[in-house]
């Protein structure tokens, strides 16, 4: 990340040299790449990272709260699960919508529990509680790991579909979670808790914040705009499947927060940055796509990504080794 | 009914409980009572499953796993976590049997590839970790994801020769299908990788460095331990470990699928925390790992064997897993607290009132002003004067806070020179036949200082007592000493429960933890003459030299222990219902005994001692600077005779220079007194005592 983009007056900060990187790639690709500068492959693209983008901004939140959050994918695939299972036994959209938005919320008020009240590690926590929630779910209601929306939900489809000539809806979706996640994090005191407690949580907790219901909010907002991100997925496929689950796109998620600036550290990082990392990401999924590699190249190209964007989060922000505890 | 009651609280449960949560091995009992528990209950649903045949197989299921499971616990014990032991376990498999059987290479040369391969996806791991300072989790989850996917990319690449291959020599059949002694192979590799890995990380440098880190990076890097190359040295076992792991799987198998090793990270993680290793790191034995591993394993097959679903026995490791990390976090936190509140174990105490010591009543303790206007010697020069004693030059010993013995020089006592440094917090003080001046320390045991100063250990353990949990070999607060004429040396463990700071605790308790014992110098046997004295403080050797008397400061008595004449071995009270809680004692020049009161008794605090319950909540609910404590705000010394009378007392009321008096000595008409926590010695004159009296002659004769 060596791009000057000063140049402009602009600081150097790690939002703005993964948007230099970006833009560094499109213009590689466009060049060497056949048709990568289209529009038609630009809503394309759009429309693939825009789950991805939904996701980390939801994950940003604990990200910033200084925890981080396994169990988010496992919590959305399984409450909107529930949600298209609620929907093909009749109950109408938005009852069956909001019974599983309810659950995604309850599974992440549980994770902020554990981590706060019984005080137990994040990662461990969330690991754990993703295990639980698919099995719990995958016992009760859905064997087969596939939930497929039976016909009839037109409407609710129209979610993933395209509007004005091809612009994604989902791009829409994620454009408007974006500013209210923007606005909750700038605007609210609460927002402006959830930095306080990820930059100091003893200093938060002792000038008197409620580090415990911040916690249960931070991984409670963690599931919801996950389950949003489900919802979407659900409109685009018109199937659930619950091996997203067992997948990468976890990594992908904490991939995209990390690489955009939102340090590990919590108290860093900002809408923007989550917007550029999905952008970088993006970039490089689209073009790995075009390039025809496997998903296994794939894999560990994005695990080279990453594992240089934890080396150089970790000398960006370095973090007190003496107290750092298990499971960072 | 009341000898009843009495006997309960002597003998409370609560007792052995307390020192039961103290021990080290009963950290992993809820592990250990889990896995004899699942293997029970999968005896008795599962038909055959004690069959030897069903057991082989169920051991050589497990053993690979078990190995994971010792990787993990490498890197969680460092301070860390290591998620690509799966992965890398997988690859290695697939790896031994690309070398072995693809290209033919020799056994060895294949293990030995094999596992530096797994030396070099820890050395990627630690060295990042180590010297790139990045988390443990993302790092080795990152190296998971590229491994996972580069061993799908080489499966699916050698899809043919992996179909068709050569079955391997007969020690490869062996590895992968032998027995020894009945055990599977790779069972018996489990269990000596487990042993030496244990052994490596208690007994052997780099191991207890790994342990070291993993407790306090801060300390162990303040120890001289050097951090970073001992994080880097747990990956690469660990990394080790798991391709030894995927070796023996490969010799088992003989094949190389797409699910081999998926998730297994998180099942040893699982294995790993549910064996009660502390995620803190530092805490916690490769048995444990073991145990989890064996818990895990035993309740995934036992559950496919009983036809439950998979997806069943996901929750139900997810549940298990929150469940068991839950209970570690609040355990590890808490346990202190919980063995603080179940520890401390107060008895019934039942006391008469005590004879008067108000002024004038006409008792022998009677207060008077006879202290109030010592002589102050070393004035602030000194911390802490338990005891005192003189010398045959008339120098003055005595011990200081700071763990040293201080000399001050006759004959004015102005000059203040250091004349040992111990260490601990001695007490007692006493001068053997050889001028050696010995000296009990609370904490060390029982030392000795000659007159050149070189200092020796007499000693620091006495015999155990078999019958109790509680180590108590180890001297924990030797209190006072004295020397009998055949040079044996008689000293008081005051407590074997608690630390000297801890004093009020073993009054609250007011059990007999304390105990006599003898050293003999010549044989150097130290042996425990009696067991379970409240509290035993002062020792002297009676005039006759005959028997030992020592005060127990709890019960407010004074009791001859006969060593010698027709009575010897056997114990009686010489002064019962003292109205002071009695501190040392020592000879007077008249044959008579002085004997200092640390505190003075009070009808509140002997209402408290009636009644257990009251104190046990007093420990409990309300914090230490608001206990009742025994009232040690006042100064008194008395004297008795040899047959128990008191006859005279010295009082300095309210304890305005002197409070806590714990020592006094005669010497050449002057009494010396000092205190636990005075700042000074205090001296005064003794009318009619014999000014040519002095306690070295009187035990040792000599002009």
């Amino acid at each position: 990340m060596t791009g000057n983009s000063g140049a402009r007056g602009l600081k150097l900060t790690q939002t703005t040299a993964v948007l230099a990187m970006c833009a560094v790639l499109i213009v590689v690709f466009a060049i060497f790449l056949k048709g990568f500068l289209t529009l038609g492959n630009f809503f394309a693209l759009a429309r693939n990272i825009s789950i991805l983008g939904i996701l980390a901004l939801g994950m940003a939140v604990v990200v910033i709260g200084r925890g981080l959050d396994l169990s988010q994918v496992a919590s959305f695939a399984a409450s909107t699960a529930i949600a298209v299972i609620l929907m093909n036994s009749g109950y109408t959209t938005p009852v069956a919508l909001l019974i599983g938005f309810v659950m995604a919320i309850l599974i992440g008020v549980l994770n902020g529990f554990l981590i706060s009240v019984i005080e137990m590690p994040p990662l461990l926590t969330t690991l754990a509680s993703s295990l639980a929630v698919l099995g719990i779910v995958r016992t009760a209601a859905v064997q087969h790991y596939v939930v497929y929306l039976s016909k009839g939900h037109d409407d609710f489809l129209r979610l993933g579909g395209n509007i004005w000539g091809g612009v994604p809806i989902s791009l829409l979706i994620f454009i408007a979670t974006a500013v209210i996640v923007h606005l909750f994090l700038s605007r609210t005191v609460t927002g402006r808790f959830v930095y306080a407690h990820g930059d100091n949580p003893d200093a938060a907790r002792l000038t008197g914040l409620p580090t415990r219901p911040l916690t249960m909010i931070e991984y409670a907002l963690c599931a919801a705009i996950g389950y949003v991100g489900g919802v979407v997925m659900v409109a685009q496929t018109a199937l659930m499947h619950l091996q997203v689950a067992e997948s990468t796109l976890i990594f992908d998620v904490i991939m995209v927060v990390v690489l955009g600036g939102v340090s590990l550290v919590g108290g860093r990082g900002s809408v923007m940055s989550v917007i550029a990392g999905t952008l970088l990401i993006g970039v490089l999924l689209n073009g790995m796509t075009i390039m025809d590699m496997d998903v296994q190249t794939q894999n560990i190209v994005k695990g080279v990504v990453l594992l240089v964007a934890i080396v150089l989060d970790s000398r960006l922000h370095p973090r007190d080794e003496e107290t750092s505890k298990q499971g960072d | 009914m009341k000898s009843l009651q009495r006997f309960w609280h002597r003998n409370s449960p609560q007792l052995f409980l307390g020192e039961l949560l103290e021990k080290r091995w009963m950290e992993p009992i809820i592990p250990f009572t889990l896995t004899i528990a699942v293997f029970l209950v999968f005896a008795s649903t599962i038909p055959n499953y004690l069959k030897a045949s069903s057991l082989q197989e169920l051991m050589r299921n497990f053993a690979e796993q078990g190995m994971v499971a010792v990787a993990m616990a490498f890197s969680i014990l460092s301070g860390g976590l290591d998620l690509s032991v799966g992965a890398v376990f997988a690859m290695a498999n697939f790896l031994a049997i690309y070398l072995y059987l693809i290209l033919g290479l020799p056994l060895p040369v294949m293990v030995v590839l094999v596992i530096l391969f797994g030396a070099a996806m820890g050395a990627i791991n630690g060295g990042l970790i180590a010297y790139g300072k990045t988390r443990p989790f993302l790092t080795t989850l990152v190296v998971l994801i590229i491994v996972r996917a580069a061993y799908n990319k080489v499966t699916i690449a050698f899809t043919n020769e992996l179909a068709s291959i050569d079955l391997g020599s007969g020690v490869w059949d062996f590895m992968g299908s032998g027995k020894i002694l009945g055990i599977p192979v790779n069972m018996a590799a489990l269990i000596v990788l487990a042993v030496s890995t244990h052994f490596f990380l208690t007994r052997v440098k780099p191991g207890v460095h790994i342990m070291a880190v993993g407790s306090s990076r801060k300390a162990a890097r303040h120890a001289g331990v050097n951090v970073k190359r001992v994080l880097f040295s747990a990956y690469v076992i660990s990394g080790s470990i798991a391709a030894l792991a995927g070796i023996f799987y490969a010799a088992r198998q003989n094949s190389s699928g797409t699910d081999t090793g998926v998730g297994w990270e998180i099942n040893a993680l699982a294995a790993v925390v549910l064996g009660g290793i502390s995620l803190a790191g530092g805490r916690g034995t490769i048995a444990r790992a073991v145990m989890g591993a064996a818990i895990i394993f035993m309740l995934i097959s036992g559950m496919v064997r009983l036809g439950i679903s998979g997806n069943l026995t996901t929750a139900v490791i997810g549940i298990i897993l929150l469940v068991a990390v839950g209970f570690n976090v609040k355990w590890v936190k808490n346990k202190g607290k919980v063995l603080q509140k179940v520890y401390v174990t107060p008895s019934w105490v039942d006391f008469e009132p005590p004879p008067s010591v108000e002024r004038g009543s006409g008792t022998p303790f009677a207060e008077n002003d006879r202290l109030k206007n010592a002589e102050a010697i070393a004035l602030n020069k000194i911390e802490g004067p338990e005891d005192i004693i003189l010398d045959r030059n008339d120098n003055l010993y005595t011990v200081n806070r700071n763990g040293s013995i201080i000399r001050f020089l006759a004959p004015d006592y102005e000059v203040r020179e250091e004349f040992a440094r111990i260490g601990g917090r001695p007490l007692g003080l006493a001068f053997d036949k050889d001028q050696n001046l010995l000296v009990c320390i609370a904490g060390m045991g029982v030392y000795g200082v000659k007159p050149d100063r070189t200092v020796f250990k007499v000693t620091d353990r006495t015999t155990r007592t078999r019958t109790r949990l509680k180590d108590d070999s180890r001297l924990y607060l030797a209190d006072d000493l004295d020397v009998a004429p055949d040079g044996k040396i008689y000293f008081s463990e005051a407590s074997t429960r608690y630390e000297l700071a801890d004093w009020a605790l073993d009054g609250f308790e007011g059990r007999g933890n304390g105990r006599l014992i003898c050293h003999d110098p010549t044989t150097g046997v130290t042996k425990t003459v009696l067991k379970n004295l409240a509290f035993p403080n002062g020792i002297c050797l009676s005039h006759d030299g005959q028997s030992v008397l020592w005060a127990s400061t709890w019960l407010c008595q004074i009791n001859r222990y006969w060593i010698a004449g027709p009575k010897a071995g056997t114990s009686e009270v010489l002064i019962d219902n003292l109205p002071g809680y009695c501190d040392n004692i020592n000879r007077a020049s008249d044959g008579k005994y002085w004997l200092a009161f640390v505190g003075l008794r009070t009808p509140v605090y002997d209402l408290a001692m009636r009644n257990p319950g009251f104190r046990t909540r007093m420990v409990k609910q309300i914090p230490p600077d608001e206990w009742l404590c025994p009232g040690i705000n006042f100064g008194c010394v008395v004297k008795f005779d040899d047959n128990g009378v008191v006859t005279e007392s010295l009082w300095d009321p309210g304890g305005q220079s002197h409070p806590t008096i714990t020592s006094i000595r005669e010497h050449k008409g002057y009494l010396y007194i000092g205190g636990l926590e005075n700042n000074r010695i205090g001296r005064i004159r003794l009318e009619g005592a014999d000014p040519s009296w002095e306690a070295h002659k009187s035990y040792w004769g000599g002009a």
